[in-house]
């Protein structure tokens, strides 16, 4: 979800720049700590590493294709600093260089694609391996959960940051059901590919996987074979949970078609007058049809993120004193 | 740029997973002199070479270069007199051009300059790669990378050079060249290596490592001319390769 | 994006463009994206002008119309969305070929399209006038954090190397009869892809320990050696000054 230039208004843009340039530079000084003089070659490579994922496409369905985004799966193996710190470089990389998002939208696009998460995911992931057995089965569990839901989070941000800075007038809840919509989908598969990505770490070297460094090293040896099916169904299962309880919310959004026939003209004068001193973007807020009802779905979303980003940020800065020993680590066996 | 000796004594690593790679390995190489390091996967011959600069710090045992052995605070002088050229060229030049990949290590010395762009030039021509300085590494052809490599070493003016598995992965063209630039060097140099053709040819001496120790030191005709001793240790000559003829014929 | 990518960034050339210096470039760019982020959409004028300053530099960058025009797809999934504005939109409607649209939609569907389509224009020309590693050259003249900007160039550095190693196993499973299918084949994949990440991890202590074996001691030696003339300076503020004029009138006028 690479947002062009002036998507969003220029006034969220420099907000949300002015919320990423901070959430950069913790992330680089909790990468130093947590690397060491290892911070540029590590960093630069697993950030390659990410880029080149997100051109690798998978199957999805029926002919269709997808491929990783990456924010989560970066946080559990790097920790979320670093994971938010590479994911950054790869989306202003990706604007300066490939035109791909725009570079006025870089403050949003970072925030929402890099520092949500992988702060959110990096949250969520260490939230359910307090509930799911501390296996590697569980561990891929928690990952590709984990994952799914950082790609919602992200959309969540997205309709968020709408709610301040519509540039054309779709009302929120309709952004918000479509975003999340769409991402539900999408996150199904993140989830899938994240899951079983950090499976295959976690196998091969799990001293390596940040997320779990404090988990026991022979409980995680302990592979039961993990089936598509009980993966999938788990996925769809979290996906339609999700889906129930923000639709109980976002039910008064109807489609968007049925809407402008139904608003014409009539609605854009009452809200005005409601939400005249309101920060909220007109665009917005026109028309919508259950104001402060959708305001306090947009409130709860609100809630909801920063809680994860802040929990994943106060995870990072409590794992930092197990994470440091890593820089000091020797380098594996060459073969 | 004076070539220095190796001394190395009872040399034990252990890796942290507690794979024992070096287990007493003894090794003196008088200074300017070639030697052959050969033995099977798995030797430890790699993290052999990761001692001789410091990248490694041995659990028993010594390297020392010179006068100096391989430890804190020396390590800065000793990374200096100890070029390592790594087996993959693609991990050896990591800067976004020829002459900054060539720099760094002289940069990091602290020279800067026209000194510093007289070290990229010497080295450049020294390994037959001038006029590739402004083209970027990864664009650069398998044989062009490893004498890249080896000059972003050379450009420190090292009295020593461990070269890991120089020769893997290069055409036949490739590989002369690199042959001719090695025997042209004055450095005392340490040659890990599987192809023992260009061991015969490049080394008058050859140690043979497995188990983490020496099994085997000498002539590296005489060496591969052991039948028993290459068999024993999983190395193996070509078809219809016979090092006394070769020796003679050189 | 296909793996070859990164080689079609930059189009070699001996233009103005080409040879100005990467920082006045950078800003100039920087100063054009934000002027043309907020120009008001209904400066339709504007918009045109903008689109004329950067056919000029176009021009004198001697990139063609082609390479522009084909990096530009890259916003294609954009052109998608805001196509469907105008029909998902509120507000006052007008009847188009018996349609009935969204006038505020239309507006916003021009807004994005002008925008994103100069935005992405700006960065092509900047892309295609500079190499890599001179762009991350400029950033870090311009303050950008040398951290930040090393990383990158680290990140440009493997890229291709990496997506090489992925490519390569999904060749290795095809050979072995793999046929995706559905999002449950991709699991040998995504594990291959976690498998790479190990290798690029490894691969990232090698470089570290190669650094480390040429006296590398945390920071990063300083090899600037380049030199800004002032009329790159000029050059470039003149094409900034006339982005951000025209988007200051627009702003006024409308």
């Amino acid at each position: 979800m690479h947002a062009p230039d002036g998507f969003l208004t220029a006034g969220t843009a420099v907000a949300t720049g002015a919320i990423s340039v901070g959430a950069i530079g913790v992330s680089l000084r909790q990468a130093r700590e947590q690397l060491g003089d290892k911070q540029v070659p590590l960093a630069g490579i697993s950030a390659a590493f990410i880029f080149a994922a997100q051109m690798f496409n998978f199957p999805v369905a029926a002919g269709t294709t997808g491929h990783l985004l990456g924010g989560a799966l970066a946080a559990i193996l790097l920790g979320p600093a670093v994971g938010s710190l590479i994911v950054a470089v790869v989306v202003i990389v990706q604007a300066l260089l490939f035109a791909d998002g725009g570079v006025t939208a870089l403050g949003y696009n970072v925030l929402n694609m890099a520092v949500v998460t992988a702060f959110g995911g990096y949250a969520i992931f260490r939230a359910l391996l307090r509930v799911l057995p501390r296996t590697a089965t569980g561990v891929v569990f928690a990952s590709g959960i984990a994952a799914g839901l950082s790609v919602v989070l992200s959309a969540t941000a997205f309709s968020l940051e709408w709610l301040f800075g519509a540039s054309f007038p779709v009302p929120f809840d309709t952004v918000f059901g479509a975003m999340v919509g769409v991402h539900l989908l999408i996150g199904v598969g993140e989830g899938v590919l994240t899951g079983f990505a950090v499976g295959a770490v976690v196998a091969a070297r799990p001293d390596l996987v940040a997320g779990v460094r404090d988990l026991d090293r022979t409980a995680l040896r302990d592979r039961t074979s993990i089936g598509m099916r009980g993966f999938a169904l788990a996925g769809l299962l979290v996906s339609l949970l999700f889906a129930t309880v923000v639709s109980q919310f976002a039910a008064p959004a109807p489609d968007g078609l049925e809407r402008v026939a139904q608003d014409t003209g009539f609605d854009a004068a009452a809200e005005d007058h409601a939400l005249a001193d309101s920060p909220f973007a007109d665009y917005a807020t026109a028309g919508l049809g259950n104001e402060p009802l959708s305001l306090a779905v947009a409130g709860a979303a609100g809630v909801v993120i920063t809680l994860a980003v802040g929990l994943g940020l106060v995870a990072a800065v409590r794992d930092r004193g197990s994470a440091g020993d890593r820089a000091g680590d020797r380098q594996h066996s060459p073969t | 740029m004076t070539a220095l000796p190796v001394e190395v004594r009872g040399l034990v690593f252990t890796y942290p997973d507690g794979h024992r790679a070096l287990d007493g390995l003894d090794l003196a190489v008088p200074a300017g002199e070639r030697v052959a390091l050969l033995g099977p996967n798995g030797a430890g011959k790699t993290t052999f070479a990761l001692h001789c600069n410091g990248i490694h710090a041995p659990d028993e045992g010594s390297v020392t270069i010179g006068d100096l052995r391989v430890a804190e605070p020396d390590l800065p002088e000793v990374r200096r007199r100890v070029g390592l050229v790594f087996q993959g060229a693609d991990d050896q030049l990591f800067m976004p051009s020829v002459r900054e990949d060539v720099a760094f290590g002289p940069a990091n010395l602290g020279l800067r300059g026209d000194e510093l762009d007289r070290r990229v030039a010497t080295a450049l021509a020294a390994v037959g790669a001038d006029g590739l300085e402004d083209r970027a590494p990864h664009h650069l052809s398998g044989g062009e990378k490893r004498r890249v490599a080896l000059a972003t070493v050379l450009a420190m003016e090292p009295a020593v050079l461990v070269l890991d598995e120089p020769t893997s992965g290069l055409d036949p063209a490739g590989r002369r060249e690199l042959v001719e630039v090695l025997q042209s060097l004055p450095q005392t140099q340490l040659v890990i290596t599987h192809d023992l053709p260009f061991a015969l040819e490049l080394c008058g001496r050859a140690v043979v490592i497995d188990g983490g120790r020496v099994v085997a030191d000498g002539p590296t005709a005489t060496l591969l001319g052991d039948q028993e001793l290459l068999r024993a240790h999983r190395m193996e000559l070509p078809y219809g390769f016979d090092p006394t003829v070769a020796i003679r014929t050189r | 994006m296909g793996a070859g990518h990164a080689h079609t960034l930059y189009r070699h050339g001996h233009s103005h463009v080409h040879r100005m210096a990467p920082q006045a470039k950078l800003a100039a760019a920087f100063v054009s994206v934000v002027a043309v982020a907020t120009t008001p959409r209904e400066a339709v004028w504007a918009f045109a002008l903008h689109a004329g300053v950067l056919a000029v530099v176009v021009a004198a960058a001697e990139l063609p119309l082609g390479f522009v025009l084909r990096r530009l797809l890259v916003i294609v999934p954009f052109v998608g969305v805001a196509l469907l504005i105008p029909f998902v939109a509120g507000g006052e409607q007008v009847e188009v070929l018996g349609v009935g649209l969204s006038r505020e939609g239309l507006w916003g569907a021009w807004n994005v399209l002008a925008k994103a389509g100069l935005g992405a224009s700006i960065s092509i020309v900047v892309a295609g006038t500079t190499e890599e590693a001179r762009i991350l050259e400029g950033l870090e003249r311009l303050r950008v954090p040398t951290t930040l900007t090393l990383i990158a160039g680290f990140m440009l550095r493997y890229l291709v190397l990496i997506a090489e190693e992925l490519r390569r196993a999904r060749t290795a499973m095809l050979a072995r009869g793999w046929v995706p299918r559905w999002l449950g084949d991709a699991r040998p994949a995504a594990s291959a892809a976690g498998v790479v990440f190990v290798r690029s991890y490894e691969r990232g202590e090698r470089v570290h320990a190669a650094m480390l074996s040429r006296g590398f001691t945390g920071t990063m030696p300083e090899l600037d050696t380049h030199v800004t003339s002032g009329t790159d300076w000029v050059l470039g503020m003149g094409v900034a000054t006339a982005a951000a004029a025209t988007a200051v009138v627009a702003v006024v006028t409308t």
